[in-house]
């Protein structure tokens, strides 16, 4: 691996090249590996290595950046030379800022490497293939058992990334990351089940297989339901998936550039008062880490309080932006909050480590079945896209178990759905909510969120299968 | 660099493999942008790495690093090894390569300006022209442009013989516009969305998209949509442009014919297929217009799905798809011909760079335009009702490729064969099936365009891949409209 020390000397000599007022750089890179099976069988297995370097210069308002994987001194020489190629032809940005100096850097009530929980696991970065492959016939064992077909995906990695610049900021951040995916096959339906952790230990590939196959057997022979609004119990990775969608609208840049559904909203109750969001590196179901693409500490963020729209995030020049445009009184505070995207950039800032609060009284999805009269409860949701930007109306399908729920009971599978359905409108219908737990899907980021029973969810279409 | 891929391919033979393919790659990108009048965006890349691929114990492993001294390439593809070794232990059958004559080639896209040869001040120049332009307009609350240029240089080589040298540019180009009025967001692109024209070109593509003469023109669509009626909703004759007809191809056409979704490869990601093999030389998937095929040769045009051999030295082919609306090919590599009783790869594997494993994708799946001379406009003048959708602004298909949804950015209702009154949020739903077969025209050659997809994902790790998709306008009847503001908030 590469290790801090390298990273710097490396850093040394880049700065040495430069002839700029400025220079940054940001390592990346690490070991990973991903065992593919289908049809029963692994039919792809891969690993690679692989490490780079991107060098942002700055000459007095003009900013540009080169990456490499090269580290040799020629390559070093070259990638500086092109970053500041690009940036000394720009016409000067008179709004852009220096580079953050440690003490702007780390703030007060930021998350600092020291205060967040462990991410990295020797367990998970010594995960060989063979162990990979063991766990993997684990899970086509069990879809043996069943008479069905396993598809799926099992990874491990061990990455690295640091921020270094000119102004003595020096951060550095390893993790481990492990995740299982597996969809189980039956002639005419299908189950899906994913989890991830740092901690390969914490994976239970048995028992995601067998949750994977009762979902297919107990989907089998779907019926059509009419396309209509129904009341959906989603489950949290379906939650993750769709809010997902939400969540780049809530940096400064996006009010600034008027592009974000919460133009004129933020303040005002837009969701349901059971609605409560943060962004919060330091949480134990979060992963990633504690500071941005400018080495901004990420500080934790209350985003929605009660339906309300408290806060944005911001990095360091859009919060300088803010401060001064027209939207300034009508957005909450303003600061820079460590949430920047490596300069330069189009977007600006997200909240990437979203965790929805939990409500008083948390329901299993086994409860908000039994409480349901009439209703569908989806597994998964898939190739979401935004349909129109200011209502946030999102359009996508339901996928591997989608089942009818009658007088508290599930039924039976249904054929699969396409929804176009409001944010708005789906976040002030929430009716039940569970205990936020670490979600992965496929469409969005990972977060710490609640499976969600939501009434008048708005099914457009029915597909054929 | 054959010494790289000497080394990889001796010590694959060495511990074992059966087969064995190393891919020495050496990337060079550079993307510029600009927002509302400032640079958004200035960055260089390359990138450099080896990827080896084997066959052993009769299943595939792959390994990949961007450290290329001896002992390092060497690891690797001892990793390779091991890693198929544990493969092996959960197989059914072991895997099956169709036959590939070995040869040596060199090949490079036809550029006649290299785009890294263009000086930075003059790109930046034209982007801040173009957002001049866009931003002279009052009611612009955002503009964005972007300009981007690849080039991709590959070694291929393999334990049967093959060596391969190929050179491929990429040149892409466009630009956005926003309007944020009362409760609406209205957006325009051009020449499409999403990153704007993509082709394997050179700098010559910058010149022929014409974008600052377009500029004003696209400001002044974004802006009066604000006063437009919303489309309606029911059942309608539509016109696509070509952009959008090129996406309905991508999607409902290219990602279902993919002989790895078919067999259940992809199921837990990207999803499988209606087009079961059940289907091949049987269904009628289009009408007797719809010719599609799927081609990767030069003769097809400056696609991103064009190149001389794939990534695992297959020569470029095209495949028949759809031939008078019946459905008459996939696409396929070597360890899946077998499945349709092909002797030879179709020649669709490619990787996204060195560190991915080449897995099936689309070339360039284009339909070919009408043989009678047909143009935009009197296509237009022979329909009597229907509603014109240009300029796509979203996607979505069900995980087989049945049922899907586009939103486009604007369209016009079309009465008694004139474009009459401006329509804003147009969207258009169906079954791929029951579509294709609804065509009743499209355009002929003179229409034809072939756009460039940059970023098409597929694969785990996922890929992002670049493919090319040839249309002409085409009309579609009794196609359900406005479906996706039906209800929704």
């Amino acid at each position: 691996m590469l290790t801090k020390d390298q990273a710097a000397a490396i850093f040394s000599k880049l700065k040495a090249y430069a002839a700029t007022d400025e220079v940054e750089a940001t390592f990346y890179g690490g070991q990973s590996a991903l065992t593919r099976f289908a049809n029963n069988t692994i039919h792809q297995n891969v690993a690679e290595e692989h490490y780079g370097v991107s060098v942002r210069t700055t000459f007095g308002g003009r900013t540009a950046r080169a990456t490499t994987n090269k580290f040799d001194d020629s390559s070093l020489q070259q990638v500086v030379k092109a970053s500041a190629a690009l940036a000394q032809v720009q016409e000067p940005d008179p709004d852009q800022l220096s580079m953050p100096d440690t003490a702007e850097a780390c703030g007060k009530t930021a998350a600092s490497p020291s205060n967040i929980p462990r991410r990295y696991f020797d367990q998970t970065a010594a995960t060989t293939a063979d162990d990979r492959a063991q766990a993997v016939e684990t899970m086509v064992d069990i879809a043996r058992h069943y008479k069905l077909t396993a598809a799926g995906i099992f990874a491990t990695s061990d990455a690295i990334e640091g921020v270094f610049n000119s102004r003595g900021i020096a951060d550095w951040h390893q993790q481990t990351s492990s995740d299982i995916s597996i969809t189980m096959l039956a002639g005419n339906s299908s189950g899906w089940q994913k989890a991830n952790s740092p901690n390969v230990g914490d994976l239970d590939p048995p028992r995601l297989a067998e949750t994977a196959a009762g979902k297919a057997l107990q989907s089998a022979n779907p019926s059509p339901l009419p396309a209509g609004k129904y009341t959906v119990i989603l489950e949290p990775a379906a939650v993750l998936d769709i809010i997902g969608f939400m969540f780049y609208d809530f940096g400064g840049l996006a009010i600034l550039d008027q592009r974000s559904f919460l133009n004129n909203r933020i303040g005002k109750r837009i969701f349901g008062e059971n609605i409560n969001i943060s962004d919060d590196v330091a949480h134990p179901l979060q992963s990633g880490a504690p500071f941005d693409g400018e080495g901004m500490r990420r500080k934790r963020v209350s985003l929605v309080e009660n339906g309300v729209v408290k806060r944005l995030v911001y990095a360091r020049g859009s919060a300088a932006k803010m401060t001064q445009s027209e939207h300034a009184q009508n957005v909450g505070l303003v600061e820079a909050t460590g949430h920047g995207f490596p300069l330069p950039n189009e977007m600006g800032e997200a909240p990437t480590n979203i965790v929805f609060g939990g409500p008083d009284q948390p329901k299993t999805v086994d409860q908000m079945i039994a409480s349901t009269d009439r209703g569908v409860l989806v597994t998964r949701l898939w190739y979401i896209r935004e349909v129109d930007p200011y209502e946030k109306i999102l359009t996508g399908m339901t996928r591997d178990g989608t089942f009818y729920i009658e007088n508290g009971k599930l039924r039976h599978g249904v054929l699969n759905f396409r929804f176009n359905e409001s944010l708005l409108h789906m976040l002030s219908n929430v009716e039940e909510m569970g205990e936020p737990v670490r979600a992965s899907g496929e469409e969005s980021f990972d977060m710490v969120v609640p499976a969600m029973k939501v009434r008048e969810f708005n099914f457009t279409e029915v597909t054929k299968f | 660099m054959e010494q790289f891929a000497d080394w990889a391919l001796n010590v694959a033979a060495l511990r074992g493999a059966s087969y064995a393919d190393a891919r020495l790659v050496e990337n060079r990108s550079r993307a510029l942008a600009t927002k509302n009048g400032r640079v958004a965006g200035a960055s260089d890349a390359t990138f450099l790495g080896i990827g080896v691929r084997v066959i052993a114990d009769g299943a595939w492993g792959f390994a990949a690093s961007d450290n290329l001294a001896r002992k390092a390439v060497e690891d690797t593809a001892a990793r390779a090894v091991a890693i198929a070794k544990a493969s092996a232990k959960v197989k059914q059958q072991p895997v099956r390569l169709a036959p590939e004559k070995p040869c040596t080639a060199e090949w490079t896209t036809p550029c006649k300006v290299d785009p890294f040869t263009i000086s930075i001040e003059q790109n930046l120049s034209l982007l801040s022209q173009v957002d001049q332009e866009l931003r002279s307009v009052k009611g612009v609350t955002l503009a964005e442009t972007s300009m981007n240029f690849q080039r991709e240089e590959k070694w291929f080589a393999s334990s049967e013989g093959s060596k391969i040298h190929q050179t491929k540019y990429s040149t892409g180009a466009g630009f956005a516009v926003y309007a944020f009025a009362g409760n609406d967001i209205q957006k325009r692109s051009y020449p499409t969305s999403y990153g704007g024209q993509w082709q394997s070109k050179g700098y010559e593509l910058i010149n022929e998209l014409e974008v600052v003469e377009n500029a004003r023109r696209i400001s002044e669509e974004c802006l009066a949509l604000h006063k437009a009626d919303q489309c309606p909703e029911g059942a309608f004759d539509i016109i696509l442009d070509s952009s959008q007809l090129g996406l309905q191809i991508h999607e409902s056409i290219g990602h279902p014919i993919e002989l790895d979704r078919v067999l259940g490869m992809e199921a837990n990601f990207a999803g499988t297929s209606f087009l079961t093999l059940d289907k091949l030389s049987k269904l009628r998937y289009g009408s007797d217009l719809v010719n599609v095929v799927a081609d990767a040769r030069q003769e097809h045009g400056p696609g991103l799905g064009t190149f001389a051999f794939d990534d695992e030295g297959v020569p470029a082919q095209c495949t028949p798809i759809i031939s008078n609306g019946l459905f008459t090919g996939y696409l396929s590599s070597r360890d899946t011909a077998h499945a349709i009783g092909a002797n030879r790869s179709g020649g669709t594997l490619r990787a996204e760079n060195w560190n991915r494993l080449p897995i099936i994708r689309m070339t360039n799946v284009s339909i070919l335009p009408g043989v009678d001379p047909l143009t935009l406009e009197q296509l237009i003048s022979s329909t009597d009702y229907g509603i014109l959708m240009q300029t796509n602004k979203s996607w979505s298909i069900d995980d087989k490729r049945y049922n899907f949804q586009f939103g486009c950015e604007i369209g016009w209702e079309i009465k008694n064969g004139k474009r009459t009154r401006l329509l804003k949020n147009p969207s258009y739903s169906g079954i791929t099936t029951e579509f294709w077969n609804s065509m009743d025209a499209i355009c002929s050659k003179d229409e034809w365009t072939l756009w460039g997809t940059p970023n098409c994902g597929k694969g785990q790790p996922q890929q992002v891949m670049g493919t090319g998709h040839g249309a002409a306008p085409a009309r579609f009847l009794n196609i359900k409209v406005g479906t996706a503001y039906k209800g929704s908030t």
